[in-house]
C-alpha cells in the first residue's frame, strides 16, 4: 500500500475530519486533504489525483451516500476506493451503500484499530 | 351584516310607534316598544358570536386533528427529552475518557522529567570529569534503562493522546442529535405561532405548513438507544456480519 496516496475526507463536522486525518498521519499517511459535503468533495475528485476517499454519510448539501453513487457514475472516478465512516446505522442503510458500491463501512463511533483493519481490507482487495 | 329592507321597516315602523307612545304619556307601551327594538341588537350580537365561535371551533378542531401536532406530542417530545439525555451521556462518557487520559498521561510525563533532570546532573559531572569509574558504570546502567523506559512511557503517552484524540468524535455525534432537536423546537414554534393566529380572530389554518417529516430524509443520524428501535446494527460487528453476508 502507497502511504503517500492522496486521500479526500469528507465530513461536515471538522472535529470528525480532524480526528481522521490524525488517526490517517498515525497509521502513515499524510496526504490528506478535507471536504465537507458531497457538493465540495465531488469537484475536488474530478479534478485532483486522489486514490482513496472516506466519506460520512449525513453532510446537508450533497450526502455521502449520493456522493457515492455520483463517483461509481463517474468513468474517470469509479474505481476508487470509499470508505464510509458514518453514525447511520441501519441495517437498510449498510446493505443501500453496498449496492451502491462501496468498499467497506465503519460505524460511529469508532476506534483506530477498525479504521486501520478496514483501510487495510479495502487495499488489500484492491491489490488482489 | 347588512340589515333587510324587512328589517329596516320594522324598526320604522316601532320607531313612530314608540315617538306616538310617548307623545300620548302611554309610558308602559314606549317601554314595551324599546324592549322590542333592543331585541333586534341582540339577535344579531348572538348570530356573531354563534358565527364566531363556529369558526374558532372548526380552526381548534382542525388544529387539533393536525397529525403533525399528535405525532410531537407523543413522539417527538418524549424522544427529544431521550436523544439529549443521550448528549449528556455521550458527552460525560468522553469528558471522563478525556480527563483519565490526561490523569494518567502527566504522571508519565514527569517522571520522564524526573528521570530526564537526574541524568542530566550526573551527565553535567561526567563531564566536568567529577566521576570515578563506579560511578560511571551507574550513570551507564541508569542511561540504558532510561532509553527503554522512555521508548514504552512515549508509546504509553501516544496511546493515551490517540485515546484522548478518538473520545473527541462525541461532538460530531451530539451534534448530529441537537441538530435534530433543534428542528423540532423550531416546528414547534411554528405550530405555537399557528395557534396563537388561531385564537385570534379571523385566523385561518395556514395551508400546507406540514413540515418535512424526518422519514422523509435518507439520514437518520446517529442511533439513540431506547429512542431509534428496530432494523439498527449493534456495533461494528454487525455491520461487519451484515456485509460480510452480502458478499464482502
Amino acid at each position: 500500500m502507497n502511504k503517500n496516496m492522496k486521500i479526500l475526507i469528507v465530513d461536515d463536522f471538522s472535529t470528525m475530519r480532524r480526528i481522521i486525518k490524525n488517526l490517517l498521519r498515525d497509521l502513515g499517511f499524510t496526504n490528506t486533504q478535507e471536504a465537507d459535503d458531497g457538493l465540495t468533495a465531488l469537484p475536488m475528485l474530478q479534478s485532483g489525483s486522489f486514490e482513496f476517499l472516506i466519506t460520512d454519510w449525513n453532510m446537508p448539501g450533497m450526502q455521502g451516500i449520493d456522493l457515492l453513487k455520483a463517483v461509481r457514475a463517474d468513468d474517470k472516478l469509479k474505481g476508487l476506493p470509499v470508505l464510509m465512516v458514518t453514525a447511520e446505522s441501519k441495517r437498510d442503510q449498510i446493505v443501500e451503500a453496498a449496492q451502491a458500491g462501496v468498499n467497506g463501512y465503519v460505524v460511529k463511533p469508532f476506534t483506530a484499530g477498525t479504521l486501520e483493519e478496514k483501510i487495510n481490507k479495502i487495499f488489500e482487495r484492491v491489490a488482489a | 351584516m347588512a340589515e333587510s329592507a324587512v328589517q329596516i321597516d320594522d324598526k320604522l315602523q316601532l320607531a313612530k310607534s314608540l315617538v306616538s307612545h310617548l307623545e300620548s304619556g302611554d309610558d308602559d307601551g314606549a317601554v314595551s316598544v324599546i324592549a322590542e327594538l333592543a331585541g333586534f341588537r341582540d339577535s344579531l350580537l348572538f348570530q356573531e358570536v354563534g358565527r364566531l365561535t363556529r369558526e374558532l371551533h372548526d380552526a381548534i378542531n382542525g388544529f387539533v386533528t393536525d397529525a403533525r401536532i399528535a405525532d410531537i406530542a407523543q413522539n417527538e417530545m418524549p424522544n427529544a427529552a431521550e436523544r439529549l439525555r443521550y448528549v449528556i451521556a455521550t458527552t460525560e462518557q468522553a469528558a471522563n475518557t478525556t480527563l483519565g487520559a490526561v490523569e494518567d498521561s502527566l504522571p508519565l510525563a514527569d517522571s520522564l522529567r524526573s528521570d530526564a533532570r537526574h541524568l542530566g546532573d550526573q551527565w553535567a559531572r561526567f563531564k566536568s570529569r567529577q566521576l570515578n569509574v563506579e560511578d560511571f558504570r551507574e550513570l551507564s546502567n541508569e542511561l540504558s534503562h532510561f532509553l527503554d523506559t522512555t521508548q514504552a512511557t512515549t508509546e504509553e503517552l501516544h496511546n493515551k493522546l490517540s485515546e484522548v484524540l478518538l473520545a473527541q468524535g462525541y461532538q460530531d455525534i451530539t451534534g448530529q442529535i441537537i441538530r435534530k432537536v433543534i428542528d423540532l423546537v423550531n416546528d414547534v414554534e411554528s405550530k405555537l405561532v399557528e395557534l396563537i393566529r388561531l385564537s385570534g380572530h379571523r385566523a385561518k389554518p395556514a395551508e400546507g405548513t406540514e413540515s418535512v417529516s424526518a422519514k422523509d430524509i435518507a439520514a437518520h443520524g446517529p442511533a439513540v438507544p431506547g429512542v431509534d428501535t428496530g432494523d439498527i446494527v449493534n456495533g461494528q460487528d454487525d455491520v461487519d456480519d451484515l456485509l460480510s453476508s452480502l458478499g464482502f
